[in-house]
């Protein structure tokens, strides 16, 4: 499957935050790069949807449904921040 | 949410309009999502663009893809009347907002091209100011989606086409794949300060959106939307 981007899971994180969060922006934990989410790597083949940022390739997010638990990590993430206008 | 009409866009592509209980409006360039359950109670679900302007009702347009789970049903099975989930508009960032008046550069490859014309309808119901330029790029002239709407295009609105893998005989357009050159050929330079928009198969927004940094776009004006290896939104 094919890399996505973080456009592809507005939906879901509209589910986890409420609000629209694709141009919510996101600094990266691993090499601090700071991006909208909506740039991110998004890779949706496996039982979630994995998140890693476009400049190191570091684990950003994880979302993953369980018996309809969606569970979330956003441990990759150092800061998410919603964008003003929002 | 109730499919209020169907429209064959290409013999692959069609168009729903549908009808949406508490619509709360949306933005040019927004998807909603659309959920589709089976008998057994297994769930799919995919992103759609939204093809309509805003204040428009939503429609979506749907390429099939053959081996695809939501697609086949959407543009195969559905008739008017039927209804499924959606769950939109999302979205916040792949939008184009009327109020800009910055040259409007858009880049489509393939279906990629719907949530594109729903900016471009969005700026001739708004009276927008705003030049924009689309270069759509599609395997030949048989699969592009909303042609007569958009070689009807005018007032400011340039429509340049690429045809990549088969061309009609009188053909004098482009027929390479859009790069640098091409773009250089095509896009407004860096220096007029052009919004670009670029949505399409990841392989080709990524070079697109390579080659506009190249011809010196900054980053942050050029805003991507990857929908996958072909097909999907």
């Amino acid at each position: 499957m094919d890399t996505l981007d973080g456009n592809a899971i507005g939906g879901l994180l509209r589910e986890v935050f409420a609000v629209e969060m694709t141009d919510a922006t996101g600094v990266c934990g691993h090499c601090n790069n700071e991006a909208p989410v909506a740039e991110c790597e998004v890779y949706l083949g496996g039982p979630g949807a994995v998140v890693r940022c476009r400049t190191c390739q570091g684990l950003l997010m994880v979302f993953v449904r369980v018996r309809g638990v969606l569970c979330v990590d956003l441990g990759g993430l150092q800061t998410l921040e919603r964008a003003p206008s929002s | 949410m109730v499919v209020t009409a169907v429209t064959d866009e290409t013999p692959r592509v069609r168009t729903l309009q549908l009808a949406v209980d508490d619509w709360p409006g949306h933005r040019a360039g927004q998807h909603v999502d659309v959920r589709l359950t089976a008998e057994d109670g297994y769930q799919a679900e995919r992103a759609y663009s939204i093809a309509s302007a805003p204040g428009e009702p939503p429609a979506i347009t749907v390429e099939r893809l053959d081996d695809g789970e939501v697609s086949p049903y959407l543009t195969e099975e559905v008739r008017t009347s039927d209804r499924f989930e959606v769950r939109g508009p999302i979205g916040g960032y792949f939008v184009w907002r009327s109020e800009s008046s910055d040259p409007l550069l858009l880049v489509g490859g393939g279906s990629g091209v719907v949530p594109l014309r729903a900016m471009l309808r969005h700026r001739a119901r708004s009276a927008s100011t705003a030049r924009a330029r689309l270069l759509y790029s599609s395997r030949s002239l048989a699969d592009v989606i909303y042609r007569s709407e958009l070689e009807q295009l005018a007032n400011g609105v340039d429509v340049v086409f690429t045809l990549t893998r088969e061309q009609p005989p009188s053909w004098s357009g482009y027929t390479r794949r859009v790069d640098t050159e091409l773009l250089r050929e095509v896009a407004w330079p860096a220096e007029h300060g052009a919004l670009a928009y670029v949505c399409g198969p990841t392989s080709f927004v990524e070079a697109v959106a390579e080659g506009l940094v190249a011809l010196g776009y900054p980053p942050a004006r050029v805003k991507t939307e990857r929908f996958g290896a072909t097909g999907g939104r």
